[in-house]
């Protein structure tokens, strides 16, 4: 008892010093951001004279509600198309043994290990053939794509679960597949497809590389790939910097904050499947 | 919790839910009709598995045909192509700046896998016994929080850690170890580990948490016996947490390898690679090649031995994992 004791003060002692360097990063960077604009500013002190002007600034010359609108119009092109196909996609795979599944299933898991990096220059050269450079469709489709095997894997191993009988009845009602997908699985379906949305949008909110290449201009692009923006702006001000990376994390974050049980089952439940 | 239910409810209202007895689970029909209606053709099947397969095919399997046959070319991008056979494969494995960069992911390894993972473990073991409350709540909130936040952006937070007058020398100074205060992504031999040591930052909290809920699941009266035994922490931690903890622990190497292999945003809003080459990786290296110095070949034959890279390096994972359980 003694023993488990101490092991768990020393538990304890161990977790507030990596949660303190968890927080440290952000902490210096609000502790930057408030700084004045103008000059080298240093680590992490409490401002005598907080400049929460910087966030204005950063706000105004960083065009902010562009970039989000432009995040938005990609999330929204990505989300609801591959949650709608992989559904369906991960029901056909777990539930109605179409022929040949164990093939296409395994083509979908090998997907699941292919870097981006590694397609990026075909995907360039793809998406100008089809003149979509510079346009958010660029992004939408290839991540459609690129997202496709998880959120297949991640459908089918809902689908996997659902007890046999429960088809097996709407079968015998003599409901088609289609009907039996829509009245019978996908109302069942709810928890692992809001949870797939939540991984999606966290993804496509801060996905980096593709909008980095596809589409030059930086206000287009995603708020994370926009950061690339930031930094050619404000390469001479670490606080306008700071200030600017902290309004793009922070609609993720809130986010994160209102639905954090749903987002952490959603991460846990996604590295496990994935 | 509420949110998730709203979902549920909120996307088509059914009587019944999986254990619920619904209407149609109750009608207990004979096994002979049920083995008829189930005979129904692929064809429904494969209608809707076509969109998943189009948008795979077209979007990834397509553009990996037009990489690898990229990487038999010599092209710029705009004008005329000539075929050179294997020769842009022979430079990614003869050229020291690339072999530089995959060496660079390797070492990452350390920093994405092996840091996260053994301090996820030690922390886990050591909380294990933890009560949920506010305390484990809000901890909880914390190490997720560079899970949500972009990589780019972690990037940057650590620039401004790493920097002359930024948090870390900081620190050094107040600790009286002024003499190693340094620009940390700046200087050779100390720019890997430290853009590593962002990684840890980012994955350190997943793992912990990951294995904290694996270690809530093996039965508590094994510790219980072994305590009554006698045996040490070492032992315990040996004979019970760590069998216990198998499949997370694959889980959590797969996913953390392939991110080490595949860095780029974090070095891409840290060093660019630099200084010199020190923290070139293979994305990097690709993203180089390709758009800037406009060698197509060669970055597409790059791209394809990252592919091949990271597949040999997970798949015998898998089997690992697999055999164990």
């Amino acid at each position: 008892v003694i023993g488990s004791r101490r092991e768990a003060i020393l538990g304890r002692i161990v977790l507030i010093v990596v949660l303190i360097v968890t927080i440290l990063p952000l902490l210096s960077m609000l502790s930057a951001a408030l700084q004045p604009a103008d000059r080298n500013p240093i680590g992490l002190t409490w401002p005598s004279d907080p400049q929460w002007i910087n966030f204005v600034t950063a706000f105004e010359a960083g065009h902010v509600l562009e970039l989000m609108k432009s995040s938005l119009v990609i999330v929204l092109i990505v989300v609801p198309a591959s949650v709608l196909i992989a559904t369906m996609a991960g029901y056909a795979l777990g539930n109605l043994r179409v022929p040949g599944n164990r093939f296409i299933l395994l083509a979908f898991v090998v997907g699941l290990t292919i870097p981006f990096e590694s397609l990026i220059i075909p995907i360039y050269y793809q998406m100008q053939g089809l003149g979509l450079l510079n346009t958010p469709w660029s992004v939408g489709f290839a991540l459609i794509g690129l997202f496709m095997p998880f959120s297949v894997a991640w459908m089918r191993a809902h689908f996997v679960g659902v007890p046999i009988e429960l088809s097996e009845a709407a079968r015998v009602d003599g409901a088609t597949v289609w009907q039996e997908f829509r009245r019978v699985q996908l109302p069942l379906a709810g928890p692992a497809i809001s949870a797939l949305s939540i991984l999606l949008f966290l993804w496509t909110w801060n996905q980096f590389i593709l909008p980095v290449v596809l589409i030059q201009d930086p206000l287009d692009r995603t708020v994370a790939g926009a950061l690339t923006f930031f930094q050619g702006q404000y390469y001479a001000s670490i606080p306008l910097l700071n200030a600017g990376a902290l309004i793009i994390i922070t609609p993720a974050i809130i986010v994160f904050l209102i639905f954090q049980r749903q987002f952490i089952r959603a991460l846990l439940q996604g590295a496990v499947k994935g | 919790m509420s949110a998730r239910n709203r979902g549920v409810a909120g996307s088509t209202p059914t009587p019944g839910g999986v254990t619920g007895g619904s209407p149609v689970t109750s009608a207990v029909a004979p096994r002979r009709v049920a083995r008829k209606a189930t005979r129904r053709g692929p064809l429904a099947g494969w209608l809707m598995l076509a969109p998943a397969v189009a948008a795979y095919g077209f979007f990834v399997i397509y553009p990996f045909a037009l990489g690898a046959q990229y990487s038999f070319y010599d092209w710029n991008g705009v004008g005329a192509s000539t075929w050179v056979g294997f020769q842009n494969y022979l430079r990614v494995f003869t050229d020291a700046e690339m072999l530089g960069s995959i060496r660079n992911a390797f070492v990452l390894i350390i920093f994405f896998t092996v840091i996260p993972v053994s301090v996820g473990l030690v922390l886990a073991t050591l909380i294990r016994n933890i009560r949920a409350g506010v305390f484990s709540t809000v901890s909880q909130t914390i190490l997720f929080l560079p899970q949500i936040i972009p990589l780019a952006a972690a990037g940057i937070a650590w620039s401004w850690m790493y920097a002359q007058t930024g948090t870390v020398n900081q620190i050094l100074s107040a600790i009286g170890l002024g003499d190693f205060t340094r620009p940390w992504l700046a200087e050779y031999g100390f720019a890997l580990p430290a853009v590593g040591l962002i990684g840890s930052w980012v994955l350190t909290g997943l793992c912990t948490v990951l294995l904290l809920t694996g270690i809530g699941k093996i039965d508590p009266s094994l510790y219980e016996a072994i305590r009554l035994d006698g045996a040490g922490w070492f032992r315990e931690f040996v004979t019970i947490t760590i069998p216990g903890l198998r499949q997370q622990i694959a889980i959590l190497v797969t996913l953390t390898v392939i991110a080490a292999l595949s860095s780029f945003d974090i070095i891409y809003t840290s060093t660019r690679g630099g200084p010199g080459r020190e923290t070139l990786v293979p994305g990097l290296s690709i993203f180089r090649i390709g758009f800037t110095q406009s060698d197509v070949g060669l970055a597409s034959a790059f791209g394809i031995v990252l592919m091949v890279l990271v597949l040999l390096v997970v798949v015998p994972l898998q089997r690992l994992s697999r055999e164990s359980k």
